[in-house]
Order: C-alpha cells, then sequence, then structure tokens
C-alpha cells in the first residue's frame, strides 16, 4: 500500500532536483528545513525521529540534500523519510510544509483492529503494520 | 521547440566576438568597481580579470558544445599587515556572485574558534555546522595558520582540517574556501599540509603599498569620512608616509588609517584651543599642522604615536 500525506501527495514521488527545488523555496522564505523519518507512517504520528539538526542558519540547498543523502544511506528503502519546512515567525511558529521523500521498498499499510466493548459497543483502531526487518 | 541534447554552433557562428560577449555580462562592471574602489594590489586585480576571463569564455564554449567545467576556485591570500586581505576577501564573495561562480553570494567569516571543538567529538560536527552555512557562498578562514598547532600532536585542529579538505574536494561546486594569513606563516602551514597546496588554485601575494599609493588611500579614506587634506596638510602627509614606513610595526593602510584617526582628533582639538568661530571648511580640512604634531616626526622616537 503506497501511503501518502502532506504536501505534493497526489504527485508522483519527486525526483531529488524536484526536492532540491523545494528546499530552496523553503531557505528563501527563511523556514527551517529538517530531515525527518520513521517506522510509524500512521497519520496521527506526528512525533518523527529527527535527522540531524534542524538547518537554522543554511542559504543554500546543498547541505540538506547532503544530509538527505546521508539520511538515505542509513534508512533509505527501509523507512519513511520526510522533510519539513518550520516557520519561526511569531504567530506562525509551527510546520508550513511537509513532504515525503523516501519510502520503503515493501510498505505493509495498516492493521484495523475491531474491539467488542461494553453492550454491543464496538471500537476501531488503525495502525501501522511492522515494516520488514523491524525488532517489535 | 526542445533544445538539442549537445548544442550545436548556430549558422554563420564560427567566430565570436569577445568583447560584445563580455558587455553581455555584468564582468565588465565588476572589474571597473574593483578598479575604482581599490588602490594598487596589481596581481589581485590580474587574477580577478583572468577568472572573469575564463568565464566569458566558458559561457562561449558551452554554446558551441564544448566542455566547461567550474574551474576550482579556492584561494589563499597571503601578504603583509594592512596589506588588503580581508577586505578583498569580503569582496571576492560579491565578485564570485556577480560572476556568476556561486549562487548566493553570501560570505561566512571564521577563525580557529568557530571551527576546533574543546573535546573529543565536538570538532567535527562544528566544523560541519560552518562548512554547511557557508554552502552556495564563500568561508573566509581568517588567520588560518592556527589551525594547525604542531607543537601539540593532541590538538584538534588536525581533524578540522582533514574534514575541510574533504568538502573542498568533493563539495567543489557548492562552497569556495578563502584562506589569509600572514606570509610566512602561511607559508609553514601549507608546509605542514601539503593537501592544501594543492587543493588551492590560486595563490595571491599582496605587495605592500607603495607610498604613492597608501597617499591615495588616505585620501579615500578622509574622502569617504568628509573630510580633505589642505596643500600643506598633503605635503605633511606624504613626509608623513615615509618617515612612518622606517619605524617598527608598519602595517600598510591599517597604519594610514590609524594616523588619520588621530590626525582628526587633533584637527577637532585644535579647533576647540583656538577660540573663535568654526566655518564648515574648517570642519573638513586637515592641515599641515595637524599632521606634523604626530610623534613620527619625533626622531628619536622610536614608538609609533
Amino acid at each position: 500500500m503506497r501511503v501518502t500525506q502532506g504536501c505534493f501527495s497526489f504527485l508522483p514521488d519527486l525526483t531529488d532536483a524536484d526536492i532540491r527545488t523545494q528546499v530552496q523555496y523553503c531557505i528563501d522564505k527563511g523556514w527551517a528545513v529538517n530531515i525527518e523519518f520513521t517506522d510509524d507512517p500512521h497519520p496521527r504520528n506526528t512525533y518523527w525521529e529527527m535527522w540531524s539538526l534542524p538547518a537554522f542558519d543554511v542559504k543554500d540547498a546543498a547541505p540538506i540534500m547532503l544530509e538527505l543523502d546521508a539520511c538515505r544511506k542509513v534508512h533509505g528503502g527501509r523507512k519513511y523519510i520526510r522533510l519539513s519546512g518550520f516557520d519561526s515567525t511569531h504567530g506562525w511558529e509551527s510546520v508550513r510544509i511537509s513532504f515525503l521523500v523516501g519510502r520503503p521498498q515493501e510498505e505493509p499499510g495498516f492493521i484495523l483492529t475491531r474491539n467488542e466493548g461494553g453492550g454491543q459497543a464496538i471500537q476501531y483502531t488503525l495502525q501501522a503494520r511492522p515494516l520488514p526487518g523491524a525488532s517489535a | 521547440m526542445a533544445e538539442p541534447l549537445t548544442p550545436v554552433p548556430a549558422p554563420g557562428e564560427t567566430a565570436i566576438d569577445l568583447h560584445k560577449e563580455l558587455a553581455e555580462t555584468q564582468v565588465a562592471e565588476v572589474l571597473d568597481e574593483l578598479d575604482r574602489e581599490l588602490v594598487g594590489l596589481a596581481p589581485v586585480k590580474t587574477r580577478i580579470r583572468e577568472i572573469a576571463a575564463l568565464l566569458v569564455v566558458d559561457r562561449v564554449r558551452r554554446r558551441m558544445g564544448l566542455t566547461a567545467e567550474t574551474p576550482t576556485l579556492h584561494m589563499s591570500f597571503t601578504g603583509n599587515p594592512g596589506t588588503g586581505k580581508t577586505t578583498v576577501a569580503l569582496r571576492m564573495a560579491e565578485i564570485l556572485y556577480k560572476l556568476g561562480y556561486i549562487r548566493r553570494g553570501h560570505l561566512v567569516s571564521v577563525t580557529r574558534d568557530d571551527l576546533v571543538g574543546q573535546y573529543i567529538g565536538h570538532t567535527a560536527p562544528k566544523t560541519k555546522e560552518v562548512l554547511k552555512k557557508a554552502m552556495g557562498g564563500v568561508l573566509f578562514i581568517d588567520e588560518a595558520y592556527y589551525l594547525y598547532r604542531p607543537e601539540n600532536e593532541r590538538d584538534y585542529g588536525q581533524e578540522a582540517i582533514e574534514i575541510l579538505l574533504q568538502v573542498m574536494e568533493n563539495q567543489r561546486d557548492d562552497l569556495v574556501v578563502i584562506f589569509a594569513g600572514y606570509a610566512d606563516r602561511m607559508d609553514k602551514f601549507f608546509r605542514a599540509n601539503p593537501g592544501f597546496r594543492s587543493r588551492i588554485a590560486h595563490h595571491i601575494d599582496f605587495p605592500d603599498y607603495t607610498d604613492a599609493e597608501l597617499m591615495a588611500i588616505g585620501e579615500m579614506m578622509l574622502k569617504s569620512l568628509s573630510y580633505h587634506f589642505d596643500a600643506g596638510g598633503a605635503a605633511a602627509f606624504r613626509d608623513y608616509i615615509a618617515a612612518r614606513r622606517k619605524q617598527p610595526h608598519f602595517a600598510n593602510a591599517r597604519s594610514i588609517r590609524n594616523a588619520l584617526d588621530r590626525m582628526r582628533m587633533r584637527q577637532a582639538n585644535r579647533h576647540f584651543a583656538h577660540p573663535g568661530l568654526v566655518t564648515l571648511d574648517d570642519l573638513t580640512t586637515i592641515t599641515a599642522e595637524d599632521v606634523r604634531a604626530s610623534r613620527v616626526f619625533n626622531q628619536d622616537a622610536t614608538k609609533p604615536d
């Protein structure tokens, strides 16, 4: 199952040139670009792990692309990787853009668990299936 | 219509007017500005002229379908104190940006403290952080020889040097590194780190200024501060330069700037000492009296005033 989320989710996966253009756009807007990865792509999971530090003082997309390559060397094809642009200006102070730049080769998708409660009540829980190679 | 993959020269484009090509870029403007605003420094201007010429030729070559690879632009500036190394480096970012060699045109100026960490494992992230900031622009390392401390074999400077060398080689398109420092110490630094010497394409030596050049620099500095010499003042300042040069701790343009600052103080003091009103002319003129009061003219003095 091909997981989509964030910006450009209806487009085919971005090429490196596309990513570089987007990163430069974020930098020109004054946003700090972050690289994050996770093995739990649940849409409600906001806590992805961060790769290196947020790039606050960077003027050019080159260093971000270098870090992205480094991240891909470790997690590429095995975890989800995304870029986000954080706007620190007063009043915003939040993520302005976020898009996927990497996904596992095999995407097991989600599992829907049905719990029967008291009476006839039924609760549904959506959970990401563990990625292949994950320990738990 | 899609462009062909290998550009072929348009019919009738077998010969190209390079001067017309030059006029189309901003290059000429940059070079003129450089000539106008920097006195002397012939070797520096020649080198920038060469780099600029290559850019124009590369543009033409690319259009003719020939390979045109970005040249290595890492530089080292050596010279005595006050010969304009830092001043030129600061302008280099702007020049290279206008010439189209770097993408952003910002300059990150660092010294040893910004690159070398204080404990094991601190140096690499620190150096990398600085390099990332500088990408797309120019990284200026002032007094670069402090990076290498041979007397302490456990010094972390060596680690910073290794990372620098690696990035200078692999990210040549992303970043230009300029090293600056006094000639003799830079020489020792390069001898101890042969990797640097070969990775730096442009070794530019900043010559000492002549007396006439220093005079021109002095006048330019005064002008930017809205002052000027009167005839006597100019003559006295010429004598001052000749006398100051023979004394110890002479630092070319920096000595001139310091001297001018002191002369402005004396001029201000002189106006207080003489009762009466001052005119606009009085406020902007440096006279012989202000210059001659300097201790440099006192032959017995060994220290500059």
